[in-house]
């Protein structure tokens, strides 16, 4: 494809452009291109501005702080590292998942489900959904959820809404909207009042329906202009995921499958406690992100996509009705086994949040989630695994403690970096299609950066004002001579900068 | 007819004996506090009781209470000097709320609620400081200690024992266990002690409990730490 791209033949006399930071994505990502005489771009990639250290810091920490410190990592799905932090803790306690509670699995897959739905909603309405209904070349003063809140009120709303619900089911299992306390090892540290359930299940209607109506949405946005979405930044690639062991869509516990680009199954239902004999880390020297891929295709094959797209791929069904019924029309708009599409995030991500919405009101109408039995103990042990779907992909998280139950030894592959080969190929491709002998604009610059949003990354899994980052580009010659600049403010505006 | 002294111009009675502290939380009277416990001979080093006595700076845990005393307590003055020492107690350790498990039921932080205190002001210290997780159940973070010294006491005065101390001086200050190796696994503490339980924040802890008690049940959820103070530390000659 283009990973011709990754490094230039030779970067003499080569230009270089900078989209610094990519604004509307939760954290800090840097694009840089190296143009030639001609604009045609020799060299595209995406570096990210990682949390380093993270590791380091709980390093030395007792083990029980885990779930409640990792959810510093990131502002927006903190919830799932607290679960994939506190699955891995169980099994320090030693309680395997089969042997949690049922009321404290109950109340963490609610939790969980929460936490998708509000981070979907936050993704879809206030991130994505300027670019999706207004296009991808439009006015940048547009690009934002003001002017959708303006020009499309009814829709705008529901998506706060929607996020809000979500907030809410955290806030009553956690104690606070955000960074609140609740999975402790071997269980929960609280239940739902019946109170509290009837407070949730007031609105869980209304959000089905909205939800239901935001997968409508999608879908038409994506099937009016059908060539575009499916040949927008699209890869075939491996997909990687949690399944139930019968196949279905699973966002909280499960075994690790995957599947090729033809849908064929590299492998399934692997315990992921086992993640480091089938899935490596590449390392490359101009990027803290670290490459991921399965062992068995090796590196130059193995790399594989997580999130919404790969799980609505590598499941055989979903086991709530509305979704099910979304997930078979997606999946037959293509006419493949497997959908490509880097733009069908957006759709697939709403299916998901329709499913959260059907799976809260069951969990919700579920007496177990109101039970009094949230805490088991087992034998201590020293090592632990946790794996998770969380909002962006496939989360782990892998703890070794001392006697003194001190955490030794961490090892995090959070989702945004499993994604990090499919996002560099994506800059690729859309810097090569798009850009290649044009002059710069914005808008051509927005086409790179919606392809890499579609993914929904958390590049430094770390809070940032959302839709708030200036974006910076620079036109640097051969010499390294500044020759343009462009600035994007915080509010929108664009403005050239210095005497050019 | 009994002895009194004004606190903020309030007349309020007295006990021969009796500290201006227990004095006024006898009468219902709140004074910010760390290292004071009713129960334990008052030492006098947080300075977060500094009161005004007839004009003078003084300790309201050490200082006896003397007929017609004027004291001033919740003045501006002593407010503003009462948050800047609870801000220098912030900055001299590493005293990390959102991870800590004390959070919620922890006086240094209650008592910052309590001061109005929105910020550090002073530059951090980051001091590097360490862990003692020797011991089976009990845990050091000598990030968190405030050197209150209640350990100290309640391991002599409850417990019998003699397990903590304080040592060192200045910036050099720390706490030590009674060990030739340094380590709280060679005390002969146990997890029942009250030395192990009275830490006001999350210096000393009882393993594995971390985070046991949701959001909402935390003793300073609902109630300021003034009113539970008030409610719960009994002066002395009521007993
Ligand atoms: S309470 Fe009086 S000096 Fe600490």
């Amino acid at each position: 494809m283009y990973e011709h791209l990754e490094t230039a033949e030779n970067r003499d006399n080569l230009k270089r452009v900078v989209v610094d930071p990519v604004s509307r994505v939760e954290g800090h990502g840097k694009v840089t291109l190296l143009l030639d005489a001609d604009n045609k771009v020799q060299q595209a990639r995406l570096h990210i501005v990682e949390f380093r250290g993270f590791e380091r810091f709980i390093q030395g920490r007792p083990y029980w702080e885990l779930p409640v410190l990792v959810q510093r990592l990131c502002g927006i799905c903190p919830v799932s590292h607290h679960l994939a932090a506190a699955k891995a803790i169980d099994q320090l306690v030693g309680v395997d998942p089969e042997n949690l509670p049922a009321s404290a699995d109950k109340l963490r897959r609610l939790l969980h489900f929460g936490q998708v739905l509000q981070s979907h909603a936050l993704h879809f309405f206030h991130l994505s959904s300027p670019d999706l209904l207004f296009g991808f070349e439009s006015d940048i003063a547009k690009r934002n959820i003001i002017a959708v809140l303006g020009e499309y009120p009814d829709i705008g709303l529901q998506g706060v809404k929607l996020r809000k619900y979500g907030q809410e089911v955290i806030r009553m299992i956690s104690g606070k909207r955000i960074h609140g306390t609740g999975a402790v090892a071997g269980g929960m540290n609280k239940s739902l009042t019946k109170a509290e359930r009837d407070y949730l299940l007031e609105d869980i209607d209304q959000m089905i329906t909205w939800a239901a109506g935001s997968v409508a949405l999608i879908k038409k946005v994506h099937c009016s202009n059908l060539p575009y979405y499916d040949d927008f930044a699209t890869l075939r690639t491996n997909y990687l995921g949690l399944t139930k062991p019968d196949g279905a869509l699973e966002l909280y516990h499960g075994g690790i499958r995957a599947k090729n680009d033809k849908g064929e199954m590299i492998m399934d239902q692997v315990d992921y406690c086992q993640y480091n004999d089938y899935i490596h880390e590449e390392v490359r020297s101009w990027t803290y992100m670290k490459f991921p891929y399965l062992l068995s295709l090796g590196q130059e094959k193995g790399w594989y996509r997580v999130g919404p797209l790969a799980r609505v791929n590598n499941c055989d069904y979903i086991n709530t009705p509305l979704a099910e019924a979304a997930r078979v029309e997606f999946k037959a708009h293509s006419g493949e086994a497997m959908v490509h599409s880097t733009l069908a995030f957006h759709w697939t991500r709403m299916v998901e949040a329709l499913h959260c919405a059907e799976s809260i009101k069951g969990l919700l109408n579920d007496p177990d989630i109101m039970g009094h039995d949230l805490v088991a103990q087992g034998e201590k042990r020293y090592e632990g695994v946790g794996v998770i779907e969380a909002p962006r992909g496939t989360l782990f998280h892998h703890y070794q403690v001392d006697e003194n139950d001190i955490v030794t030894k961490v090892n995090l592959i959070v989702s945004t970096t499993s994604n990090n080969m499919a996002m560099n190929e994506s800059v690729r491709q859309v810097a090569a299609e798009y850009l290649s002998g044009r002059e710069l604009t914005e808008p051509l610059l927005n086409n790179l950066e919606v392809a890499i949003r579609a993914y929904d990354p958390c590049l430094s899994c770390a809070t940032h004002a959302v839709g708030k980052m200036p974006l910076q580009l620079e036109l640097i010659d051969a010499e390294g001579k500044l020759i343009d600049k462009l600035v994007k403010h915080s509010d929108g505006q664009i403005e050239r900068d210095g005497d050019f | 007819m009994s002895k009194t002294i004004t606190i903020d111009g309030r007349t309020i009675p007295f006990e021969e004996g009796q500290t201006i502290m227990e004095a006024a939380t006898a009468a219902g009277i709140y004074i910010p506090h760390l290292c004071h416990h009713p129960e334990y001979t008052p030492h006098g080093s947080c300075k977060l009781c500094t009161v005004k006595v007839n004009g003078r700076v003084c300790s309201a845990c050490t200082f006896p209470a003397m007929e017609g005393q004027d004291v001033l307590n919740d003045t501006k003055e002593l407010r503003d000097d009462r948050r800047k020492i609870t801000q220098m107690l912030f900055v001299e350790g590493n005293h990390l709320c959102p991870g800590c498990e004390k959070s919620g039921n922890c006086r240094l932080q209650a008592v910052a609620y309590y001061l109005n205190m929105l910020d550090n002001h002073f530059p951090h210290f980051y001091a590097k400081r360490e862990i003692d997780a020797s011991h089976p159940d009990v845990m050091i973070d000598h990030n968190r200690c405030i050197f209150c010294t209640l350990c100290v006491r309640a391991s002599q005065q409850k417990d019998g024992k003699d397990v903590f101390a304080i040592s060192g001086r200045g910036i050099n200050k720390h706490l030590i266990v009674n060990a030739q190796s340094g380590l709280l696994k060679d005390t002969n503490l146990e997890v029942a002690d009250e030395a192990a339980h009275i830490c006001p924040t999350g210096a000393i802890l009882i393993k594995r409990t971390g985070f046991q008690v949701p959001i909402g049940q935390r003793i300073y959820d609902h109630q300021e730490i003034d009113q539970v103070s008030l409610e719960t530390e009994h002066p002395r000659h009521d007993e």
